[in-house]
């Protein structure tokens, strides 16, 4: 087939898949225990390996930085630096990435293997509904947990910064804290939490539709899986190019 | 027995009065093709309420699928499918679901959910339905009793012998007393014993609680059971097996066998057996040549 059909065909079950998971919200059962699960499992589950990335970022960006601040006598800005990008860009998108890789697998993984074995035909044969029962919660719980997780990894980061700053640099802890709360402002905070609400749902979108879609026994999971991780990880990327576009005119920041 | 012999008769015409009911199976003229692979071939037929019907076929002729289009897990390309007289060829997944809780399937690879316990499988649907706990774990012991496996109720599937998953889904799908049981060869693989009781299941359902289902196998043995066995409760209210004498007339059982994408054989066991069709025969006595 031809790729433009072909993903034009996909987009149009992606939003087939998006209409059904958004009617599962509004009947009943809702299945609450299992949006708790999930927000479990994703969410506390990918705590460690996001605050993690994010504090290694936070350190990356002041080994970058601070040289050249130094070099200009601007070096009492490195907090303002490492808080601008984080809050930004660094903390969602690579938040995102992360979860994409960790989490849009485990959902395509598991929903894959469930149709290869009959589970999900079972599922429905017992009368219940696979995108309410198993769709709806994974995408709100990826809704829910991964601003809660940006969160994590931007404090993680400035913590980290903090940290390099000081401990490589020599920089002042307290000068460090002043800068990094003149470079954050309202419009950024929000800006960074809207993004992974985005991607949160985007990553839960797409994971459990390659998931629901795998064909080919246990091959086809396993390719359904590689997939789910490309799709979400370029659809988080290309998303973010046109939040910050859309976010910067309708907050109205501008730089520095 | 006499008595009781009686009775079945009598409920076997009244059955047959009622028959003005529309039947709770239906197929008419239903086309089913995967690509260029045709899998039926305008295949019509009618399963009544209370009837067993044995399904033949060889490997790949699409009794699985018959089974799946029931459900309305896969869709006819042309046709139409009746259950207990309404149509179903058109609904959607939200009306399915209303019909799909009346009927139980037991698949052919067991299906059962890896990431639940045999308990919480056999208590699937009864959790979806929000019936009460205490209720629940009543109707699983039982079901579990039913399929002889009391002992698996914490395992996870994993854990079970083929047999026993199939054992497992054979309970799943018999809990919340479904009226229509779809059984997709509950009997491959099993030992004689198991195969047995198996059977004696679909029997009882099928004499006692007037359970309409249809039965995919392979195996003759089964449809020996199935044809000429019935089930009775005695004095003592226990379930009774007896063999059939000469009243054939009353079985509620009967066979159709699936071939190249159309039925090439409906009626008794009696009548499959003096067919002449060679593939039939060598279907029903491997041994003939
Ligand atoms: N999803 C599918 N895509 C393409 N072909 C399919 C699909 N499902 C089934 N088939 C084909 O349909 C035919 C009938 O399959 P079905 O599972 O109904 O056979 P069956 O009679 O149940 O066989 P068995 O006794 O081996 O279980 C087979 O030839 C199979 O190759
Ligand atoms: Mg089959």
């Amino acid at each position: 087939m031809n790729p433009i059909i072909k993903f034009i065909v996909e987009l149009q079950d992606v939003t087939n898949l998006l209409w059904r998971a958004l009617k599962g919200l509004r009947k009943r059962p809702r299945y609450f225990r299992e949006i708790m699960i999930q927000m479990d499992e994703i969410g506390v589950g990918s705590l460690a390996i996001v605050a993690l990335t994010g504090f290694f970022t936070g350190g990356v960006l002041i080994i970058q930085a601070y040289p050249t601040l130094a070099y200009y006598g601007a070096q009492s800005n490195a907090g303002q630096g490492v808080a601008t990008s984080l809050i930004r860009e660094l903390g969602p998108v690579l938040s995102a990435l992360i979860v994409a890789g960790r989490v849009g697998s485990a959902i395509s993984a598991e929903l894959g293997s469930m149709v290869v074995s009959q589970q999900i035909d079972a599922m429905r044969a017992l009368g219940t509904s696979p995108v309410r029962k198993l769709v709806t919660p994974r995408v709100a719980a990826l809704v829910v947990t991964l601003p809660l997780l940006t969160i994590a990894a931007d404090i993680c980061g400035l913590i980290g910064g903090g940290l390099v700053a000081q401990q490589m640099y020599g920089l002042d802890v307290n000068t460090y804290i002043s800068s990094v709360r003149t470079g954050t402002n309202i419009d950024d905070v929000l800006g960074g939490l809207i993004k992974p609400l985005v991607f949160g749902f985007l990553i839960g979108l797409i994971s459990c539709h390659k998931g629901l879609t795998t064909t080919g026994g246990t091959v086809g999971v396993g390719r359904s899986t590689t997939q789910a991780v490309v799709a979400s990880s370029i659809a988080v990327i290309i998303s973010d190019f046109f939040l910050a576009k859309i976010l910067q005119s309708a907050l109205k920041t501008t730089l520095f | 027995m006499k008595n009781a012999d009686g009775k079945l008769r009598a409920e076997a015409i009244a059955s047959n009065i009622e028959g003005s009911r529309p039947p709770a199976i239906e197929f008419r003229e239903v086309d089913l093709a995967f690509d260029d692979l045709v899998i039926l071939d305008k295949v019509s037929f009618t399963v009544d309420r209370g009837e067993t019907r044995i399904v033949l076929g060889g490997s790949g002729t699409g009794k699985s699928t018959i089974i799946n289009l029931i459900l309305g897990l896969l869709k006819p390309d042309a046709g139409r499918i009746m259950i207990d007289g309404q149509d179903i060829t058109d609904f959607e997944d939200m009306d399915l679901m209303r019909i799909r809780k009346r009927i139980g399937m037991v698949f052919q690879e067991g299906a059962l959910f890896d990431s639940l316990s045999v308990y919480e499988n056999v208590a699937y649907r009864l959790h979806e339905e929000g019936i009460d706990e205490g209720e629940v774990e009543h109707e699983v012991m039982r079901m579990l009793q039913f399929v002889d496996l009391e002992d698996a109720v914490d395992k996870m599937p994993i854990e079970l012998s083929g047999g026993m998953r199939r054992r497992v889904g054979i309970a799943r799908a018999l809990a919340g007393d479904p009226d229509i049981v779809l059984f997709d060869e509950p009997t491959a693989g099993l030992d004689p014993p198991t195969a047995r009781n198996i059977c004696e299941l679909a029997i009882k359902l099928r004499d006692i609680e007037s359970v309409t289902s249809i039965f995919v196998t392979h195996e003759m043995d089964n449809l020996g059971y199935l044809s000429n066995e019935y089930a009775v409760i005695d004095e003592n209210g226990n379930v009774q097996f007896e063999r059939e004498g000469n009243k054939l007339c009353m079985m509620n059982t009967s066979i159709m066998m699936l071939r190249g994408g159309r039925i090439i054989f409906q009626g008794t066991d009696e009548q499959l057996r003096e067919v002449d069709d060679p593939y039939i025969r060598r279907f029903v006595s491997p041994s003939y040549v």
